[in-house]
């Protein structure tokens, strides 16, 4: 299983803590994580990724492994740490403000 | 005994304000939604427990939210509580916070460009629901209007969305421009005795009309004139901040635009100013006693670059005319030091006798007038800035 932590407004909108795992077919990467998450929980679909052309919405980040990879593709094999479940995932919400 | 429920949008959270028909004393429930923007709550006068909301965050995107038992508990149309997260044939649900504008052969228009702030053009892009208009007669139906502007409806109570691409396709969409909250539409009204006809107004590109049930437009600005664009009278370009009507005259609609206080008598075909002996004839909001048609109300604001009133006085003004002479309400509103503004969908009146007003300002606090304006208290002093407010009258 692979393991997401989302932030605190997403949890609040799926109804879930501050980790969840999702079963992913294939290839672990970011879309097939992402598509894995929001089959499970639709009510993310639109909040991480745009509704129609997928994209990573601008203040959202994936970090892995003390890795950035936001601007990596979404085609990109993730970390074996993430695919074997040993670390999470995480989706982060851009830190704005004072 | 009437109960009054006042429902209020703010940039941390909505509140619903509640009490009975004295609107002496009120219960405050909320924060919902905690820490996100609510640009606008609204319920259904069809069933009044069914509440729509627009929740939006610039990080996490638009999210649409319904209640049917008047704001105890809240759910994503597309995915009520309990039931299958999946379609039988796999596919996810969840489409009820899905805006797309349409580009389809049959239905759609191509996805154009209007002007950015520095005058080149970009391609529509959706960003928020700015105004949720439920229909009057059936619970389920409901529209939204939509940054970058357009009209959306459902008519499965917030599961799916159709945009009624005609207004944004009806040729002039190069000429909008955004005012600087973003190029919204944030006013949809229904005529109640012509079922086809509707209006709405955009910031910055006018108002419009349809009479054919939305499938085609017109710009009604004839008569606005604003000194921001290149032609000051031109057809579009004008940055109206709300328009109000009274149901029993669809014909007369009142106008607030960024400057100029406007009538029309004619369902928008011409308008003629009505700003008379206001301080100021800038502002946000206006709207119409619920029992005296020609009794309207605004808040100057002191101009476009200071959006505060003036002088550091709150005041409510009321015209008995419907427009050009004014008074001037001040019992129970701060006449010193006050730098609030108060925004375009935040003033709502309840139709009870007499009339209750009901505004709510950027410093958090939400004032009514159980006296048609002539005494005000706060409901509540400190909330998140007041983004909307509506009134729901229950008997």
């Amino acid at each position: 299983m692979i393991r997401v932590v989302l932030p605190q407004h997403l949890r609040t909108l799926a109804g879930v803590g501050r980790e969840v795992t999702v079963a992913v077919k294939g290839e672990v990467t970011q879309r097939s994580v992402l598509d894995a998450l929001e089959a499970s929980y639709p009510m993310l679909r639109g909040t991480i990724r745009d509704h129609v052309t997928q994209a990573r919405r601008p203040f959202v980040r994936f970090f892995a492994c003390g890795q950035d990879l936001s601007l990596a593709s979404p085609e990109m094999p993730l970390p074996r740490e993430i695919a074997s479940g040993e670390e999470p995932l995480l989706v982060i919400g851009a830190i704005a403000g004072g | 005994m009437s109960q009054v429920r006042v429902l209020v949008g703010t940039r941390k959270g909505a509140f619903i304000l509640g009490s009975d028909g004295t609107r002496k004393q009120w219960n405050v429930s909320g924060p919902h939604f905690a820490g996100w923007e609510i640009y606008h709550l609204k319920g259904s006068r069809a069933d009044p427990d069914r509440l729509y909301a627009s929740q939006t965050s610039g990080w996490f995107g638009q999210v649409i939210q319904r209640s049917d038992d008047a704001g105890k508990t809240w759910h994503q149309p597309g995915t009520p509580p309990g039931e299958a997260t999946k379609t039988p044939d796999g596919m996810p649900k969840g489409e009820s916070n899905k805006f797309v504008y349409d580009t389809s052969p049959q239905t759609g228009k191509p996805l154009t460009t209007h002007q950015w702030y520095d005058g080149s053009q970009r391609p529509w892009e959706f960003k928020r629901v700015w105004h949720l208009e439920p229909s009057s007669t059936d619970p389920d139906t409901v529209y939204a209007g939509v940054e970058d502007a357009a009209l959306f409806r459902s008519t499965d109570g917030g599961q799916s969305w159709t945009e009624l691409a005609g207004l944004r396709g009806h040729g002039t969409g190069p000429l909008w421009q955004p005012g600087a909250g973003g190029m919204c539409l944030h006013t949809i009204i229904a005529d109640p005795t012509h079922p086809d006809r509707m209006f709405v107004a955009i910031s910055s590109a006018g108002a419009f009309r349809t009479d054919d049930g939305g499938r085609t437009w017109k710009p009604i600005n004839r008569g606005l004139t604003s000194q921001y664009i290149p032609d000051p009278n031109a057809e579009v370009g004008h940055c109206v901040h709300r328009i109000a009507m009274h149901p029993s005259r669809p014909n007369v609609l009142f106008m607030q635009k960024h400057w100029d206080v406007l009538r029309s008598d004619d369902a928008g075909d011409s308008w003629r100013e009505v700003s008379g002996d206001l301080p100021s004839d800038f502002g946000f909001v206006i709207d119409v006693h619920a029992h005296e048609p020609e009794t309207i109300y605004v808040v100057p604001i002191k101009s476009d670059s200071e959006h505060f009133p003036p002088e550091g006085k709150l005041r409510v003004y009321r015209s008995r005319t419907g427009g050009g002479e004014w008074q001037a309400l001040t019992t129970g509103l701060p006449q010193s030091d006050c730098y609030v503004n108060v925004l375009r969908d935040a003033m709502a009146v309840d139709s009870l006798d007499k009339c209750g007003v009901y505004f709510g300002t950027t410093g958090g606090q939400v004032y009514a007038s159980a006296d048609a304006g002539d005494t005000w208290a706060p409901i509540v002093r400190d909330l998140p800035p007041v983004l909307s407010v509506e009134v729901q009258t229950l008997s």
